[in-house]
């Protein structure tokens, strides 16, 4: 049996030293992986509600792991504390890191005070995913929405995240918001903060 | 001396959209949390990836063969060569070594030092019994079936569990000549 009767050769993982982050594998490699996720959770679900939450749970996982990595790697172990800071973070940074390039853009929305959208006219997990008429708005970049909630939420801003198609004129294929709803009592303590520094 | 390939995996690799790895890794350990979850046991959850590895495999060759120019293989030892220098290259950017052939040419190990399905990972204690890259092997099976290869291909060797590399054992059973979907006769 393997490994078995053998002491354990390699060092603690948390020894090894971090990896640079070039890596690179084939777009491909990593679009026949995403579809099997997706593929397996269909058939875990009966609606498309549910298939979005897990797909968002997935994506959940990565963005915990993500914002670890590039906080101790790129920013050097700073913690941000402001919100667009950690928006800028996650527009950019990550968006560089895990889809090579940074998001199409950054907006504040115009209804709400707690609503910010990053929207991107493709997102890469979307590249080869055609979605059924019969599944209606069901989009795959809930799984992104997942990782920017993962990182929203451990970098201690609370916030529900959902991504939508948005359909642009002249282009066929629609564009995907992410849309960031903050949590009500982060806004509260926020404002707190700012009336206190001026007063 | 190894034959010349019409492409070699480095320019392949080269000519692909890449992204970065760590999406791949940790996506893939996204996937393996959520079979955890849902499976419990780690049978079921070796099964599953078997099974993912296969449904992607079937997918794969077809990209392999249309990107790669690869002539049809002499003989399974080629074709042993073919999947490590070529095609670990073009999807997942690492090369693998071929060895321990046994005398009848049927039976062959693929070594792979780098993983990068592996980074960041650990096994619990709770876990023991899970072949973490099992997906992998179900890629390597999927695809030589549909070019007409029946093969069995097991775990030698895992990072994850004290060896120092992994090794996929990869053994030929049958050769299954094409069929075709109609009679020549009618």
């Amino acid at each position: 049996m393997i490994g078995a009767g053998k002491m354990k050769q390699y060092t603690n993982v948390l020894d090894k030293p971090l990896s640079k982050g070039r890596q690179e594998v084939s777009l491909s490699g990593f679009a026949y992986l995403f579809s099997e996720l997706v593929q397996y959770n269909q058939t875990q679900v009966d609606n498309i509600g549910e298939l979005e939450r897990r797909l968002e749970d997935a994506g959940y996982a990565v963005g915990v792991r993500v914002l670890e990595l590039l906080c101790h790697r790129e920013k050097g172990n700073r913690r941000e504390t402001r919100l667009l800071g950690i928006l800028s973070f996650v527009h950019s940074t990550v968006w560089k890191v895990l889809f090579g390039k940074v998001a199409d853009s950054l907006e504040k929305g115009t209804e709400h005070e707690d609503e910010y959208m990053i929207s991107e006219k493709e997102l890469l997990v979307n590249r080869f995913i055609s979605v059924p008429k019969d599944m209606g708005s069901f989009n795959c970049g809930a799984f992104v929405a997942g990782i920017v909630r993962g990182v929203l939420d451990n970098a201690g801003f609370p916030a529900v995240v959902t991504a939508h198609f948005v359909p642009v004129d002249g282009q066929q294929r629609p564009r995907t918001t992410i849309l960031i709803k903050f949590a009500e009592e982060w806004l509260l303590i926020t404002n707190r903060y700012y009336e206190e520094k001026q007063g | 001396m190894a034959p010349a390939f019409p492409r070699s995996g480095d320019a392949i690799f080269a000519n692909v959209e890449r992204v970065n790895a760590e999406l791949l890794t940790l996506t893939y350990g996204a996937i393996v949390r959520q079979l955890l979850t849902d499976l419990e046991e780690v049978e079921e959850v070796n099964k599953q990836l078997d099974q993912m590895g296969y449904n992607i495999g079937i997918r794969l060759i077809d990209e392999f063969l249309a990107k790669s120019n690869i002539t049809r293989c002499v003989d399974f030892r080629e074709t042993a060569e073919v999947i490590a220098k070529v095609g670990f290259k073009m999807f997942l950017g690492v090369t693998a070594s071929v060895t321990s052939w046994d005398t009848e040419g049927t039976c062959c190990s693929l070594l792979l030092e780098d993983n990068p399905l592996v980074d960041f990972v650990e096994l619990p204690d709770t876990c023991q019994g899970l072949y973490y890259c099992n997906i992998l092997s179900g890629v390597v099976r999927g695809a030589l079936e549909m070019v007409s290869m029946k093969t069995e291909v097991t775990w030698v060797k895992d990072m994850l569990r004290g060896d120092d590399a992994f090794e996929l054992q990869v053994k030929l059973l049958k050769q299954v000549p094409e069929e075709y979907p109609y009679k020549d006769d009618e």
